[in-house]
């Protein structure tokens, strides 16, 4: 039974040393973060800090690279995307707080490629709620969780983080 | 007189998104902010090696020009390319019109061709929400300009402008100079930047190219440039309209640009961090001296880009509404 007091910093400690691993074990001295707004920025931010970059970290914002622009329209709240430099060549650790359908991922990979061509992408989610609908898969995640079909879980933030687990009877 | 036609909310969809973009008048300060809002995100997009977005891929945008313009044109072609979108340019004063095919039939066999969007030019007032009440719920319309009436797309990029020199629209003085009675750009900010909440709109002009009634739009009028552009934070230019003029409005362009054109020295009585502002096409030596134009506080170049983005995000929010006509929330 998934409960809403999975401890975010205990996860963010978890995966900040599990990134230092892969970046010894991949080589990769200057990272490029970057976090999918709203809540990948916050769970960057932190990674960031804990494994002091100094580099900034930037943002993206998806909404144009949606796939359900067709189906819903365009979000009224959209903001733009701020990377720090050209990604071309870059090793890009891309950060969200949850990976479930895989598709803002596909999205997001389509918007960095337009920025140039990256070296690699390095793919972080803080948790993961399984539901993949793409062949996309995280390569560091803070916690894996399943839940029920009128369940929903949201990142509060960005001081202090935490999470919460919200019924939503009808939806799904 | 000012043209005036009722819009109904026409331009709206059952849950207050934009489905055409007719006029700046009467849409809520909202509205026209999420605009603002989402240029901006666009105008972000300068940054990207791949200046596209793959919004509005497969969707048809048809450019209906039934009088000529180059850079309004151009720029919402641009705009709709940059969304990924597939364009038809068609200049109608030179194709079916001459052959005797009505405006309805030229638009609905445009509609067999599956278009998504008009982006309308016309010479006659309201000629873009006729074509929006004619055509097929779904295709949404863009007025690009009409007759005298509205230029709202214009309107919106000079409100970027301001919105990114000035970062907030309360507390400013803004003065709209020149051709006021044939110009329908002056109309559309009239009706912006009183939505957004400037402190003070003034137009100045000779009494000749005034509209009448026009203190009834909360401005006040000048004739007199010398007191009009006083402490101005904005100084917005029109285009002398030579091609709409045809009485004897005015004594000469010598005499015009003497009065009313804008010259560095007339620039000193604004505030000294005012920016000015021109639709282009500018006519030097007529109503702006090359030193203004070309100068530090000019806008004129910025404003291009900004149209650019302006028409990105009418068309995607256009494009939204009229898909999203019942749903209005988004969910990930």
């Amino acid at each position: 039974m998934p409960s809403s007091n999975h401890n975010v910093d205990f996860l963010l400690l978890q995966m900040t040393e599990a990134l230092r691993k892969l970046l010894t074990d991949n080589e990769i001295s200057d990272p490029l973060f970057i976090g999918i707004r709203s809540g990948g920025i916050w769970i960057a931010d932190k990674l960031h800090q804990n494994l002091a970059i100094a580099e900034p970290l930037g943002t993206l914002d998806i909404s144009f690279y949606r796939d359900d622009f067709t189906r819903i329209g365009l979000d009224p709240k959209v903001q733009p995307s701020k990377l720090p430099s050209s990604t071309q060549d870059r090793h890009i650790i891309l950060v969200d707080d949850v990976i479930k359908t895989g598709r803002t991922i596909r999205a997001a990979l389509n918007e960095l490629f337009d920025y140039g061509r990256p070296a690699s992408v390095t793919l972080v989610a803080l948790l993961d709620l399984g539901c993949r609908e793409l062949p996309i898969a995280a390569d560091i995640i803070g916690s894996s969780l399943r839940l029920n079909t009128d369940q929903h879980i949201k990142l509060i933030g960005p001081e202090p983080l935490a999470l919460e687990i919200s019924q939503r009877p009808g939806s799904e | 007189m000012i043209e005036s036609i009722d819009h109904n909310s026409s331009q709206l969809n059952a849950s207050g998104q934009l489905k055409h973009f007719l006029t700046t008048e009467d849409l809520p300060a909202t509205l026209l902010n999420e605009i603002l809002d989402t240029a901006n995100s666009f105008l972000d997009m300068s940054s990207q090696q791949v200046k596209k977005v793959p919004l509005l891929r497969g969707k048809t945008v048809v450019n209906l020009f039934f009088e000529p313009s180059t850079r309004t044109s151009s720029t919402f072609e641009l705009a709709a390319k940059r969304l990924s979108a597939d364009v038809l340019n068609l200049n109608i004063s030179s194709s079916s019109t001459s052959k005797g095919e009505s405006l309805k039939d030229t638009l609905m066999t445009l509609e067999a061709m599956h278009a998504d969007m008009f982006v309308v030019r016309h010479p006659d007032s309201g000629a873009a929400h006729f074509i929006a009440n004619q055509v097929t719920p779904n295709i949404a319309v863009i007025n690009a300009g009409d007759g005298r009436h509205a230029h709202p797309t214009q309107a919106m990029l000079d409100m970027l402008t301001i919105k990114r020199c000035k970062g907030d629209f309360s507390g400013l003085v803004v003065a709209i100079v020149g051709d006021i009675l044939h110009s329908r750009v002056a109309r559309s900010q009239i009706h912006a930047l009183r939505t957004l909440g400037v402190a003070e709109i003034r137009v100045i002009a000779p009494k000749t190219l005034i509209p009448k009634d026009i203190e009834f739009m909360g401005v006040k009028v000048y004739t007199d440039m010398l007191q009009g552009i006083k402490d101005c934070d904005v100084v917005g230019m029109l285009r002398l309209q030579k091609e709409r003029m045809n009485s004897a409005l005015l004594p000469s362009e010598s005499e015009f640009f003497k009065l009313y054109g804008l010259n560095s020295e007339k620039l000193k009585l604004a505030k000294p961090d005012a920016i000015v502002m021109h639709p282009g096409p500018i006519n030097r030596g007529v109503e702006i001296e090359s030193a203004v134009a070309d100068g530090p506080q000019s806008t004129i170049l910025q404003q291009v880009t900004n149209g650019i983005a302006v028409r990105m995000a009418v068309m995607s929010m256009a494009i939204s509404g009229q898909l999203n006509n019942s749903n209005s929330s988004v969910q990930r």
